[in-house]
This record gives C-alpha cells, structure tokens and sequence, in this order.
C-alpha cells in the first residue's frame, strides 16, 4: 500500500512553474530518494507534502486521507515529520531541549498540572526527557545534551535536526539534503541513522544530492528535472537511465 | 497522534524499541564521545566549574532573597520600603511580560494595559460595590484575559514589528479609555481603596505590602519556572526562535501566542489589583506607555527571556533613578547613560537566560597561560566539555 500518494502535483509561482503535475506513489516501506539537479524543484516538493506550500493543483494523501490544503501543524499531527535545507534548529536552547520541542503533540499536559506539578505530570516529562536523551544518543549527541543548538558545529546540527524529527515519531520522515557539507566520517554515522530509522519501519523521503548514497541507500528513486518527473523507478534502473544521465551530466554531441 | 491503524511495526514505542539500538550504535568504535556518556548511565557530563558556577548563581538567589525577607526588620524608612514595594510591582509586571517578549518573542509596548485592567477593575468593584480586594481579583483577571484575547486574535498574526505598534495602540487606549470615562474617574481616578484583607488580617502598612508583593514575586517566580520546562513553554520557546520550524513539530503558532498574551495578562492584572489596594488611589498617568516602557527596559537590561535577569532588570529600572538624586537634574541623564553603557557592555542582558556567565569567564581566565588557566582547561578538557584545541 502507498503511504504517500501524489497526484497531479503543480505548483506556480507567478509565471513560474515549480512543480508541473507530478504524480508518484511512496511505499509504506519505502526508503525514497528524490534527486534532480538545482532548481528542480525538490524543496518545493517537500513544502507542498508538509504544508508548508497550498499547490495550485494536485492531491497529496497520506494513508488515503488527503492532505493536501492542510496547515503545516495538522500534517505534522498525521505523522510526518521533516528536516530543512538550511537546518532550522532553535540556535539558544540547548540540544536536549530541541529534541524534547519534538514531543509537542505527544504530551497532553494540562494547565493545572504544569501549575502544581502533580506526580503525574512529573513522571510524564521525565519520561519524555530521558527518552530525548536517547534519542541524542541515537544521532551520536548524547555527551551535547546541554551545549546550545547554535554552538554545535554544523554536522552535529543536522543530526540534532534528525532526533528532533523522530521525537515526534513520525510515520513518515522527510530528509531535505541531510549529508549536505558533512564530513565523510559524519556521514557514515549519517547513512547508519538513516538506514536504522527506516528499519524500524518509519517511511524515509530524502532529497539528496550525493548520488553514491543514493544508490547505497535508497529502494525506490525519483528524478525532477525543472519541476517534471522524470524518471522513477529502482536506483539500478534510474543509475542506467539515457535521460537520467544527460540531465546531468549533457546530451553527447553529434 | 493519530497514527490510525496503517502505522508502522514499533511506530507506538519507537522511543523504547530505538534506544537499545541506539546504545549499541553508540558503543560502536567509531564514536568515543557518545560511548563515554552512554556508558556512564547518562548522566549529563560537566565540568565542576559549570556546577560551581549554578550553585553560586542559586547562592546569589538565595542571599537576595533572605535579605529581601528581613528588609522589613532592619528599620529602613518609609522612602526605601516605598521604592522597594515599587521595584516588587515591576519585578511582577516584569515576570509578566516575560511570558511575551522572553519567552514567545513578541515585543509588547503596551503591556500597562492589562496592569491598569486590573487596578481599575479592582478599584470599581471595591469602591462602587463593596467587595472584597481578593473577590475582584478573579474578576479582573477575567477583564484581562478578555482584552488580551480582543487584541490578540486579529493582531497576532503580524511579525514582531507590526505587532509591537499595535500593542502600543492598545496600551493607549486603555489609558485614554480610563482618562475619559465618567465611570472611572476620569483624569483623577479613583480613590479611596480599600486595604487588602486575608482572612482576619488586614494589610495596611507599607512593610504589610512589601511583604504581599514579596509572596507575590515567589509566587510568580514559581509558576514561570513551572511553564519554562512545560510543553507549554517549550512550545513557546520553539516559536520564539523559529517560528516556521515550530510549525513543523505540529506546534499551533498563532494559538500559543494567543496563550502568551493571555499568560502575561493574568500576571498583569493580578499585580494592579494587589497595586490598587497598596496605593490606596489609582490615576490614568501610572498606567501610561512609560510604565510599558519601563517593563520593556527592565526585560532586556536584565535578560531577555531570564527570570533572575529580569528581576535584576527591574531593580536596575526602579532603583538607578533613587541613587542618581545627587546629580540632582542630571539623574535621568545619568540614568540614560548608565543604561546605554550596560547595553553596549552587555548585549544579552546583565544575567541571561544561559546563566551569569561565571563559567564562560572562567573559560576565559583559562586561556591564559599560567597554572591556575592550566588547571581549569585541564579540567575542562577532562570532562569532556571543550574539544581538545
């Protein structure tokens, strides 16, 4: 069964065409990559599943429910969560405290019981704190629980951005670039966290660049090419496309 | 979280189920520093210089406060117990505020409105009806919460600039509102107060009212670390940094800072109630865009976002103009300058919300050669705070 159904996917700023009727179907146990060179309208593409951007036409649904007009936070309630680009944690509060910002649909406290910090109140966020604290440990942060957001060096960020995502638990997990200007080191430990995540059952969509950790990770690839679908299929397939590799690389000459 | 019937095997406890996985990734070879932590239990790694420098800012806390709690027996004047009780109310409009500005990041330039809600409901429940200062108090607090809700759903949508202009707005029209309603007084206001009476005690003293704005700061004090580590809080803290991000976690921005808003009036109005019955009389001029300015000033001298700072914040504010009264005219000027000199020297506030900064200055003596800056890096480095240069 699809867990991600998109149909008909067009999005038009002005007179500019950023996403033009792309239709495609995520698996449940899909681990997906969307590629295609800058400006092809990958982050656009995102925007528009997680609400961020109403397209002009074209259904998104998740599990069957359509969600396509939906607010930013009503998505995020249906379980998918996201990264950024340009990796948006909360730069004063400290990476313990941006994982725990993750858990915001998940504690149902009342008013009256952060007022008096009643037992059961107390038991719930500490819940909720130590699994944080795992969750760091699981992107490899565990010892930078009380170093601010903003003094993390910029790999650590993306993965604090990461473990932030899955706090909410997420039925889907969006990647927007997530082994942008890593370090080859990091991004091993990158691909083990990805590679885990989707074990454990959770639907990864990842935009990426690095085409090799694409094909080493990926079971399902999609290319966009100037806001079109170009090709979709097994990264075996997509690799040995005829129009996957001048999209690239350039139609050879003569 | 409606994760319906179609969610993944191990979605429901993915928190439990990851963790051990989790460990085992982190005994992996190739990550030191998370075997370190992991292996230790996870108990948040420091260096004993940073726990030194909490435990001296909880040694400053509680020095201040035990010497605000016997200020009453020292057989200080009339004149310091009034400043005093003034710099108590603007340390709770401070507390306040810090719900809207420190916490969820919205300038507020009126937030005297909700203060003057608040004495001028109690004063006209009091005087006209009768009733009691403690029955007034819900009362009003219901009067601000309404306001805060009249200007928050249409305006809260703006960004911060916008926002702090018609803020400003509503804290003028409550106090034009006030200077021209019959009803309230008009430009006198309104006087004839009664005191504030707790069961069978009744506070009429200025040491009675230094002591129920004392409880009343501890009080507020309380609730604003409660909500700081609540989701509540968090919530607005996310939005405060990043506002398109904190929609992402699922959080509803324009309802939590509508909640912001209404947090702050609460506080707002239950600190002019208490105000109305201390000073006996109210007058439209206390409840001014100076008075919203002053509690401005004392946020961001102090920390934004900081209890402690913002408390200090409030002292500075109220207690700088005393002390400058022998430059005679001069003061306010001196008072200027002394506030653009500790905002140039001090940007975040004389104590912010990331603490006094008594760690980071050790860190500083650190990196100067010289046995005692050896014996902190290597401290330091021993705990694992700072990455070996």
């Amino acid at each position: 069964m699809s867990r991600l159904a998109v149909d008909g996917l067009s999005l038009r700023f002005g007179g500019l065409e950023a996403l033009a009727g792309i239709s495609l179907d995520i698996a449940e146990h899909a681990l997906y990559a969307v590629i295609g060179p800058n400006g092809a309208g990958k982050t656009s593409f995102f925007n528009c599943l997680t609400g961020y951007y109403r397209p002009s036409a074209g259904t998104v649904s998740l599990d069957g429910r359509d969600i396509t007009r939906m607010a930013v936070p009503d998505v995020a309630a249906l379980g998918i969560r996201r990264t950024f680009q340009n990796v948006r944690v909360f730069p004063r509060l400290s990476a313990h405290e941006n994982v725990l910002a993750g858990a915001h649909l998940r504690s149902s406290a009342s008013l009256v019981g952060t007022l008096l910090g009643t037992p059961a109140m107390r038991r719930a966020e500490r819940a909720l704190a130590d699994e944080a604290q795992r969750w760091l440990e699981y992107v490899g942060l565990a010892d930078k629980s009380r170093v601010l957001a903003a003094d993390l060096p910029y790999g650590m960020r993306k993965r604090l951005e990461v473990a932030r995502a899955l706090m909410g638990q997420p039925s889907v997990l969006l990647l927007d670039e997530p082994a942008a200007g890593v370090s080859s080191v990091e991004r091993e430990e990158l691909v083990a966290v990805i590679r885990r995540t989707w074990e454990s059952g959770v639907t990864v969509v990842m935009i990426e660049h690095d085409v090799e950790l694409v094909m080493q990770l990926a079971t399902r690839v999609a290319v966009l090419q100037r806001g079109r679908l170009l090709v979709e299929g097994s990264p075996e397939d997509v690799r040995t496309d005829q129009r996957v590799v001048e999209a690239y690389l350039g139609r050879r000459r003569g | 979280m409606a994760n319906g019937s179609s969610s993944p095997p191990g979605t429901s406890d993915i928190g439990s189920d990851v963790s051990a996985r989790g460990i085992r990734a982190a005994a992996e070879p190739s990550r030191p520093a998370a075997r370190r932590a992991g292996a230790s239990g996870g108990p948040r790694p420091d260096s004993r210089l940073a726990t030194m420098a909490r435990n001296r800012s909880a040694l400053i806390v509680l020095a201040a406060l035990a010497a605000a709690a016997i200020l009453p027996e020292t057989g200080q004047g009339n004149y310091v117990m009034s400043i005093a009780v003034q710099i108590e109310i603007l340390m709770c409009l401070v507390l306040g505020l810090n719900f809207v500005v420190g916490y969820a990041g919205m300038l507020d330039l009126g937030f005297a409105a909700f203060f003057a809600i608040g004495a001028y409901m109690t004063g006209l429940l009091s005087v006209d009806l009768h009733w009691p200062i403690l029955a007034t108090i819900p009362p009003a607090i219901g009067a601000a919460l309404l306001g805060a809700v009249f200007v928050g759903l249409p305006t809260l949508r703006l960004r911060s600039d916008y926002l702090a202009v018609v803020t400003l707005g509503f804290g003028e029209i409550i106090q034009e509102v006030v200077t021209n309603l019959n009803q309230t007084g008009g430009p006198e206001g309104i006087s004839g107060i009664p005191p504030l009476r707790i069961g069978g005690l009744v506070v009429t003293t200025n040491d009675g009212y230094y002591n129920v704005f004392l409880v009343l700061v501890l009080v507020f004090v309380a609730v604003s670390f409660r909500v700081r580590h609540s989701r509540l809080g968090r919530a607005w803290l996310a939005i405060r940094e990043d506002e398109d991000t904190a929609q992402a976690m699922g959080i509803k921005v324009r309802r939590f800072k509508l909640y912001a808003y209404m947090a702050g009036s609460v506080f707002g109005s239950i600190t002019g109630s208490l105000y109305g019955s201390a000073f006996i009389a109210i007058a439209p001029p206390s409840f001014g865009f100076n008075e919203s300015l002053l509690v401005v000033m004392a946020v961001s001298i102090g920390g934004i976002g900081s209890i402690w700072g913002g408390l200090l914040g409030a002292g500075i504010v109220v207690a700088f103009p005393e002390v400058f009264r022998q430059f005679a005219q001069a003061r306010l000027l001196v008072f200027g300058v002394v506030l653009v000199l500790i905002m140039v020297l001090r940007p975040q506030g004389v104590w912010p919300e990331s603490g006094l900064g008594l760690d980071r200055a050790a860190r500083f003596v650190a990196r100067f050669p010289g046995r005692r800056g050896e014996a902190i890096a290597a401290r330091r480095r021993a705990a694992g705070v700072e990455r070996t240069p």
